[in-house]
């Protein structure tokens, strides 16, 4: 079984747009949307959800009242300023757990705390796995390792040769916990000064890690001089670029649509992303 | 007043209309933009600072006296976040996962236990025409963000215009920026992904119980989806603008909206009029 992960850096690179259209391309796989902030796969694949379960973050503290002294102690050891008056903010507490170690009492009870929701799906490209993440819920990672985690389960038993996952925004510890294990990332980057910033640390990020990476340039004529030095730095690196996608209407009108842009339409976009999967699934193999 | 723009994910335009805003308020007088997306700044990119200042912020963590563990095991069992493992005559610290909270230290029986500090990243701080600028600078592969979102709004001068550049989202980090704003701006698409992704950055300034208005990016006249919600959410639409290649390439090349389309201008400082009025203008 191989995994590729599409990666961006900052959003709004078309970065789900080409992962829906890569789930249209690629035969016997299972479909991943680790971009738990902001799961959108799902527009483009209108998912027929069959089993859900619960995603348990951290637990939060809670006092009880009867056994409380009101001693104060896990007010002054709490280092988040979850604890004012003997009373827990909940939002504030990251669930370490410190206080509950240290009351004299045994007033501190943890309790499980639901962080979000996790799916599995069936879909006319393949099963997908995704979930949603409760709002102001730490995005810290484990969601999307518990996406993973389902997606090689679903993979095992329904014999899928690969996993396409729609990464994570950012180069935090969401995107950290989506490399591991990983056979190849495409860094899917855009010509303007954030995207090319973006990109670097992606590729640092998967150099660090040991993960091979593909990059491609979405919208490569919005700045062709940029689009140049992008081409010139992955040299560098030995970073394949297969293709340059051109800006197009055509992505944005597939995209209100909710349809994948090789579904929607014709044209050079649609011609860059099917060379771009030729050029990954033989990377895959 | 703090005023923080917002989006429920990344690539709407976030920055530009930032930048612009602060390019508009700066024509009036002092202006602080914040760039709290410190996972991946790029408000410097539009707004090309000069930079002054670079302060490391640190985060504490656990070193570990091996003349003094037992190698009891009591502080792996208390760490919530796995930072520690404890073997036969080693502790191992995964300093990433390490959450600071001192939780190991004060429960070691054999006192072998004290801290360091680690850096995580920088703020540095800039001046960008009458715009004191700020940002933070998360380390690759750091994994913990929001103590130097706190030491970027630090900088927050009171009684000036500060706008927060926000992470994209709605999750802690977001959260640590927009938490005590007095206005949140969000910035969505008019396509089904802006409104799916809009509809959780609401959800999220509704909890905070933050004012908020939205403008509407790369508008193609088709905005149904996003007026249709805003109305029934009661939230007002600021304004709209339209999707403008030369806008797009001005980006791509480092220039913010305002300065690729002057004629942009009222609409910010109607905004800041209203803000200052303390009123959102409806348009
Ligand atoms: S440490 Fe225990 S007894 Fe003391 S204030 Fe906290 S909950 Fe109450
Ligand atoms: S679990 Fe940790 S963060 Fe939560 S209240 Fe207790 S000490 Fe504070
Ligand atoms: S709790 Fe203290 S003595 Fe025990 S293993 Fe950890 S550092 Fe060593
Ligand atoms: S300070 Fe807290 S999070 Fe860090 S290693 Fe110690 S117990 Fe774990």
């Amino acid at each position: 079984m191989r995994e590729l992960v599409v990666l961006s850096g900052k959003g709004g690179t078309g970065k789900t747009s080409i992962c829906g259209s890569l789930a249209v391309l690629a035969a016997n796989k299972v479909l991943a949307d680790c971009d738990v902030d902001a799961a959108n796969l799902h527009l483009l694949l209108e998912p027929e959800i069959k089993s859900s379960s619960p995603f348990y973050g951290l637990p939060k503290a809670q006092i009880n009242d009867d056994l409380c002294l009101a001693c104060d102690l896990c007010a002054h050891l709490c280092r988040f300023n979850a604890i004012r008056g003997q009373r827990v903010l909940t939002g504030n507490c990251e669930g370490c757990g410190v206080c509950y170690h240290a009351c004299p009492c045994e007033a501190v009870e943890m309790l499980p705390h639901i962080a979000g929701e996790l799916h599995l799906s069936k879909t006319r490209y393949g099963p997908l796995v995704h979930a949603n993440l409760g709002v102001a819920e730490d995005n810290s990672g484990k969601l999307v390792a518990a996406v993973r985690k389902k997606a090689r389960q679903v993979a095992e038993a329904e014999k899928k040769e690969l996993i396409i996952t729609d990464g994570p925004p950012g180069v935090g510890c969401p995107v950290i916990s989506c490399l591991s294990g990983i056979d190849l990332v495409l860094v899917v980057t855009e010509p303007t000064l954030s995207g090319m910033h973006d990109m670097e640390r992606m590729l640092d990020l998967a150099d660090f890690f040991n993960v091979k990476a593909v990059v491609c340039i979405n919208k490569w004529d919005l700045h062709p001089g940029n689009t140049e030095s992008i081409e010139a730095s992955c040299r560098r690196r030995d970073v394949p670029v297969p293709v340059r996608l051109p800006y197009d209407q055509i992505v944005k009108e597939a995209a209100c649509r909710a349809q994948p842009v090789v579904q929607y339409g014709s044209g050079p976009v649609v011609d860059g992303i099917v060379a771009l999967w030729d050029e990954l699934r033989t990377r895959l193999v | 007043m703090i005023v923080a723009v917002a989006s429920g994910k990344g690539g709407t335009g976030k920055t530009t209309v930032a930048a612009s805003l602060a390019l508009v308020a700066a024509e009036k007088g002092p202006v602080q933009y914040l760039d709290c997306d410190v996972e991946e700044p790029n408000g410097h990119l539009l707004l090309h600072p000069a930079w002054e200042h670079r302060r490391a912020v640190t985060v504490p963590v656990p070193v570990i006296d091996r003349d003094k563990c037992n190698f009891c095991g009591r502080c792996a069992q208390i760490c919530a976040f796995h930072a520690l493992a404890v073997l036969p005559d080693e502790v191992l610290v995964f300093p990433e996962l390490c959450h600071g909270c001192g939780g190991c230290q004060y429960f070691c029986p054999m006192k072998a236990i004290t801290e360091n500090k680690r850096e995580i990243g920088c703020v540095e701080t800039g001046q960008s025409g009458a715009i004191q600028f700020v940002h933070g600078c998360l380390q690759v592969g750091e994994a913990i963000c929001t103590p130097l979102i706190g030491a970027v709004k630090e900088q927050a001068a009171p009684g000036t215009l500060t706008i927060l550049d926000a992470p994209p989202g709605t999750s802690c980090p977001v959260i640590k920026t927009v938490t005590n704003a007095g206005f949140c701006i969000l910035v969505t698409e008019p396509t089904p992904f802006g409104l799916h992704d809009l509809r959780l950055a609401v959800k999220m300034v509704k909890k905070l119980g933050i004012p908020c208005g939205i403008i509407i990016n790369r508008s193609d006249g088709q905005d149904q989806l996003i007026v249709e919600f805003s109305r029934d959410m009661h939230i007002p639409v600021l304004f709209r603008l339209p999707e403008d290649r030369m806008v797009a390439e001005g980006y791509a090349g480092g220039m913010p909206a305002v300065t690729v389309r002057p004629a942009w201008k009222p609409l910010f400082q109607n905004l800041l009029d209203g803000l200052e009025a303390g009123k959102q203008c409806v348009s």
